[in-house]
């Protein structure tokens, strides 16, 4: 962390004493908490779309590649990962210095009402840390050529001259390895537990929990998490059992697409 | 009855520290644990051994000294009592009890089970208080507080300091200590004129005294012996980012 | 010195009401430049302690506050349930500064001096403002203004309180204020630290041997004066309602250093705590008098119903009204349940010595809120005692909603304690005593919620006035650590911890300290006669002996060890029994919480006769036995010397104390 005290301007100062507090470094976990949640009610909506078919999907991801002339990815992509940075900086920072403020252990270690989500948030957060990076390696780097190399077949027969790439078989493909859909449940599932601690613990770190409310908020915590578990993991499931198949030339889904699917709204990795 | 005690054992500050069995044969059900201890220590101390030490003082369950961790939970399993009033009538004949001290490094071990909690007199030092000179009063009566406010602010008040909420912390967090200390004041309009100053000064001693930070689990109102709701951490957090963004853009 | 009437209580002449006034007018001041120079000792943090280290501090004295706690909020002030009065009369129900003094002086059966007590009554009203002012969490109404509630002895409602913790709250209000003051450097703190002995320079308290508890450190302290603020004594009878680290081992030394120990023998005992059920017992716990405002005392009429309820063949509810005897309302019309303590608690020991009490042991009286729950709601009585019923019931293990509680008097508070003049400095000039530790407001007996009044009123507003009467006279800084009377004194505890260590017996500190305190109780208790308490006065010294020849202190004083301060302790109470059995043989009348089963009431009386009171009542012999007994030591071992400090009433009229 920052030490010393050289002159500085006294908002500056504020901040840094708020950063350097328990509490302040709390409050900007809180913060970005909110940002990665809404962003992930986002990526999941824009993912369901892959039960719209083919044309749907890549549409929208040509779309977010498109939009503010192609800038609006990467001011999308920067403030995220300074929202991720900010949160495991501070989340590691903080859990270090919760490991040196309990020095020593119980020899008879017990608990009353803490859940075990709770506990583990620390080793959730980093499991989904390794999660995100392969996650991004897998679909938005596409590290992978068999991934990598998949030109939207119909879209270059409709619009003679440009192309783009093709999202849908892409995911398709990717998830018909089953090692990969095991590390993605792994991940959201732990992602979700994650949440299920992280989204009801913001509301208390903002100061805005009370004993009357704190029924809501840990409900509404399990919604959030419950919500995206299935939202996330309905794709390699459909993947998986054969209810979503990547037709050789460039064919619509299978599926029919289900009723009322969510309209996207951002979704920055594919593409 | 008869039971077998686990009982954490360091003679001072430097030892190591260990964990030593004792069995404790005919015990009255009707005593309290503390009592149980001092039978156990009387033995002890006629067969030519060394007492076991930890503090107590009122056993009423106010004075907020005693402070034995209890089969791994502070004050024990019971709820909204401190050690003091855990009677024996609640174990079983043949229990195992382990008996440690309040752990966490801003509480180092003096001795056996008795820490030294002086962290939270800085604390309070450090702001926990309303400024007022003796004698400088006004009427009592001459500012009403509402009945709720009051309330609030008495269920803050009833913290006895005991210090089971940093022990329970897996953290050793103090924040549900802070936030009692400032609720108990923040909520009260005499408290209001060094509202700011109170909770930033009261936060960064707590930080400095090396306490850890609140992971929301809520362990320390569990065994807060007076059923402190965690509801004061909330509004600790409230208080302080606004005094943080007073104090940010207020010119000083 | 004489030993009669002559020693100067210093009270101020002229018309009561403006004695108080008329004395701060007159007393000395130090000007604040000056102030700065003058350094304090404040031995004890609790209520009177407490406010009496911030206040000075405030004020621009150096304070050094020492207390054995391990921090000073937890000082044994902390455990007073109750309330506190004062006379502010926001009831608008008559009562005002004069009613409140009297009822105190009436209340101590007439043994205490009116000045001080009409000062008392007087600022009592300043210390609710800045107890309010503080932040304490007084109970309020929804109007937002103060509630109180009445208390036993009173007929009027002045009772502050905060639940059932206004001890607690008003504690932490002064702990936070002496907190502010030690930030700001005017006050130094020595928590777990435990003072040895007095030291007295030139016929001056300057300063204290101290030991600190963790290190085993022994260490002297020098000021330009002392200031005693250590509770009581109650722990003489091992089993009370004071924490187990309460003890007399400051006010012992200083007495033994030549400060008069005043009163001993009026020790209160508490009517309404839980029952002892054994003798691993280690203390007794207070159920709040406030649970005397709706709830009703009673036994059964005849022994066999209340043998049935011992041997479990009945329940409380098995009773029907008629065969119970609500003995206070019954003897006590007009007060009824809210007796004052000293009378409740021997109305309890009377019952169950004629067979009816209902406790396992035989000694318990039923506390009954059927009729209140019957006619205010369960509800509004858990708002009112929601804490002390889930307390009694924690301990006694039986819902208190559903059948009475059982209750007994114990050991609480005692009045007596180190004589003071109306400047509370004690006989040794220099050293000041405050709070239950002197003896000085409560007479015989005190009423309910008069004690945390006393602490504040002694801490916040009578010893910053005057104290400078003491240090005008005193050059700062003149006595230090070097002076040969330090290392005397250091010399006498240094050799007193050795011994302590070296004995080496097969005895445990409790179980002598369990012996002492049984009898004590049995003799010197709730009532005394000349035979038991000459049969005490001849088998202490003798518990003493042993215990300097066969008491175990194990380890070793080089670091934290309980058995070693518990040992000091109860050395000095070995000494301290005699004192008291003294001073209740010499008192040949009973008055308050002093009750010589020689002097009651008998039908033949005329007062009986006439119905003001009933026989077996406390008999007072105002002719003999109107003075305050301050009692000099002439060494352990040797029967103390008696001087008499006649009490003038001059606005009251002293009267046959009837509750009736």
């Amino acid at each position: 962390m920052i030490k010393g005290n050289y002159k500085m301007n006294p908002l500056g100062k504020a901040i840094l004493q708020f950063w350097r507090s328990s509490i302040g470094r709390k409050i900007v976990v809180a913060l970005t908490g909110v940002l990665l949640v809404l962003f992930l009610f986002g990526h999941v909506a824009g993912n369901l779309l892959i039960f719209q078919g083919r044309e749907a999907m890549n549409s929208y991801a040509q779309f977010l590649h498109e939009m503010l002339h192609g800038q609006g990815v990467w001011i999308a992509r920067i403030g995220l990962l300074v929202a991720f940075v900010l949160h495991i900086w501070a989340t590691i920072s903080l859990t270090r210095e919760n490991k040196e403020a309990r020095n020593a252990r119980y020899a008879c270690d017990n608990t009353v009402q803490a859940s075990r989500s709770s506990r583990i948030m620390i080793w959730s957060g980093l499991t989904v840390l390794a999660f995100v990076i392969f996650h991004i390696f897998h679909f938005t780097i596409r590290v992978d050529p068999d991934l990598a190399n998949l030109p939207d077949t119909a879209y270059a027969a409709e619009n003679p001259g440009e192309s783009r790439h093709d999202v849908y078989a892409m995911v398709i493909k990717g998830f018909q390895n089953p090692l990969v859909v095991l590390f993605y449940i792994v991940g959201i599932t732990l992602l979700c537990s994650h949440l299920s601690h992280g989204v009801a613990s913001l509301f208390q770190t903002l100061g805005l929990r009370s004993r009357k409310t704190s029924g809501f908020e840990t409900k509404l915590s399990w919604a959030v998490a419950i919500a995206l578990w299935i939202g996330f993991l309905s794709i390699p499931f459909a993947v998986m059992v054969g209810a979503l198949k990547n037709k050789p030339g460039g064919g619509h889904a299978e599926v029919a697409p289900p009723s009322g699917a969510p309209v996207a709204i951002a979704d920055i990795h594919e593409g | 009855m008869n039971l077998t005690l686990k009982v954490w054992r360091q003679k001072n500050p430097d030892d190591h520290g260990r964990i030593e069995t004792y069995e404790a044969k005919d015990i009255p059900e009707e005593c309290s644990f503390l009592e149980m201890l001092d039978i156990v220590n009387e033995r002890i101390i006629t067969e030519g051994g060394d007492p076991i030490h930890f503090d107590h003082d009122c056993r009423e369950g106010i004075c907020g000294t005693c402070s034995l961790t209890i089969n791994g939970i502070p004050h024990s399993k019971e709820r909204g009592i401190t050690a003091c009033q855990v009677h024996m009538r609640k174990f079983r004949d043949g229990d195992t009890i382990w008996i440690e001290p309040f752990r966490a490094r801003a509480f180092p071990i003096v001795r056996d089970l008795v820490v030294d909690r002086t962290a939270f007199d800085r604390i309070i030092a450090a702001g926990g208080y309303i400024s007022v000179r003796t004698g400088s009063a006004q009427d009592a009566n001459a500012l009403p507080v509402s009945k709720d406010d009051a309330d609030a602010s008495f269920d803050a008040a009833a913290c006895i300091g005991c210090g089971a909420c940093v022990a329970a912390c897996k953290n050793a967090s103090a924040m549900l200590f802070v936030g009692a200390k400032a609720s108990h004041l923040n909520h009260l309009p005499q408290g209001q004129p060094e509202k700011d100053r109170r909770v930033l000064a009261m936060v960064r001693q707590m930080d400095a005294e090396g306490f850890g930070n609140c992971t929301n689990q809520y362990e320390c109102e569990a065994v807060c012996p007076k059923s402190i709701s965690a509801d004061v951490i909330a509004k600790l957090n409230r208080d302080y980012a606004i005094a943080v963004a007073k104090e940010a853009t207020t010119a000083s | 010195m004489a030993s009669n009437g002559s020693i100067n209580s210093a009270i101020p002449s002229g018309p009561l009401a403006d004695k108080w006034t008329k004395h701060k007018n007159e007393s000395k001041l130090i000007n604040p430049a000056n102030k700065r120079k003058f350094s304090i000792i404040v031995v004890g943090s609790g209520l009177a302690g407490g406010s009496a280290a911030a206040t000075l501090s405030e004020l621009g004295y150096q304070v050094k506050c020492f207390c054995y706690q391990d921090s000073p909020r937890r000082a044994h002030s902390i455990a007073a349930q109750g309330g506190i009065n004062a006379a502010k009369n926001y009831q608008n129900d008559g009562d005002s500064v004069w009613r409140l003094f009297y009822d105190t002086i009436k209340g101590g059966d007439f043994r205490s001096r009116e000045a001080n007590v009409y000062r008392l009554a007087e600022v009592s009203a300043n210390i609710i403002d800045q107890c309010v002012a503080q932040g304490v969490p007084f109970a309020r109404e929804y109007g937002g203004l103060l509630d109180n509630r009445s208390f036993g002895g009173a007929q009027v409602s002045r009772t502050f309180y905060a639940r059932g913790q206004t001890g607690q709250q008003l504690l932490i209000g002064c702990y936070q204020a002496l907190e502010k003051e030690i930030a700001k450097g005017g006050v130094k703190m020595y928590p777990r630290t435990e003072m040895l002995d007095l030291v007295v320079v030139d016929g001056h308290a300057k300063g204290i041997i101290v030991r600190d508890m963790v290190t085993g450190e022994i260490s002297r302290h020098a000021a330009d004066c002392v200031i005693l603020a250590t509770g009581g004594y109650g722990n003489v009878f091992y089993l009370s309602t004071n924490a187990k680290g309460c003890n007399v081992m400051a006010a012992y030394r200083a007495h033994k250093r030549g400060a008069y120990f005043a009163n001993p023998c009026y020790t209160q005992i508490h009517p309404t705590c839980i029952p002892v059920s054994g003798d691993y017992q280690s203390k007794l716990t207070l159920m709040s008098e406030s649970l005397r405002n709706d709830g009703r005392i009673w036994v059964p009429k005849s022994p066999e119903d209340a043998a049935a309820i011992r041997e479990g063949r009945k329940k409380a509810s098995d009773i029907p009204d008629e065969d119970r005897d609500y003995y206070l309302e019954r003897k006590y019309p007009s007060f009824g349940n809210l007796a004052p303590r000293d009378i409740s608690s021997r109305s309890a020991k009377e019952a169950c010595d004629e067979g009816r009490g209902v406790a396992p042991t035989g000694l318990g009286v039923f506390l009954d809120f059927r009729d209140a729950i019957d006619r205010l709601g369960k509800d509004t009585i858990e708002a009112r005692y929601g804490n002390l019923f889930q307390m009694y019931e924690k301990i006694a293990g039986t819902d208190p909603y559903t059948s009475p509680m059982q209750i007994y008097p114990a050991v609480h508070y005692t009045m007596g304690g180190l004589w003071v003049d109306y400047n509370l400095m004690s006989n040794v000039p220099g050293l000041h005593v405050l709070g239950e530790a002197n003896f000085s407001d409560h007479g015989a007996n005190r009423l309910g919620a008069s004690a945390l009044m006393q602490g504040l009123a002694d801490g916040y507003f009578v010893i910053p006035a005057t104290l400078p009467n003491y240090l005008a006279g005193e050059t700062p800084g003149s006595v230090s650590t070097e002076h040969d009377a330090f290392a005397e004194a250091e010399a006498a505890v240094r050799e007193r911890v050795d011994k302590l260590m070296s004995i080496d017996g097969k005895r445990t500190v409790d179980s002598f300290h369990r012996e002492l305190g049984l009898l004590v109780w049995d003799k010197c208790g709730m009532a005394r006669n000349e035979e038991g308490l000459k049969e005490a006065l001849e088998k202490i010294p003798a518990i003493r002996e042993e215990f300097w020849e066969n008491v175990r202190v194990p380890g070793d004083s080089g670091n934290l060890n309980a058995e070693l301060e518990k040992a000091g302790r109860v050395a000095d109470f070995l000494e301290f029994a005699e004192l008291l059995c003294y001073d209740a043989l010499e008192r040949e009348e009973s008055c308050g919480g002093h009750f010589r089963e020689e002097y009651q009431f008998t039908e033949d009386d005329e007062a009986v006769k006439t119905g003001h009171t009933g026989p077996g009542e406390a008999k007072r012999r105002d002719d003999e036995f109107c003075y305050v007994a301050a009692w000099e030591s002439t060494g352990a071992g040797n029967k103390p010397k008696l001087h008499k400090e006649d009490l003038d009433f001059e606005n009251v009229k002293l009267s046959v104390r009837s509750y009736k």
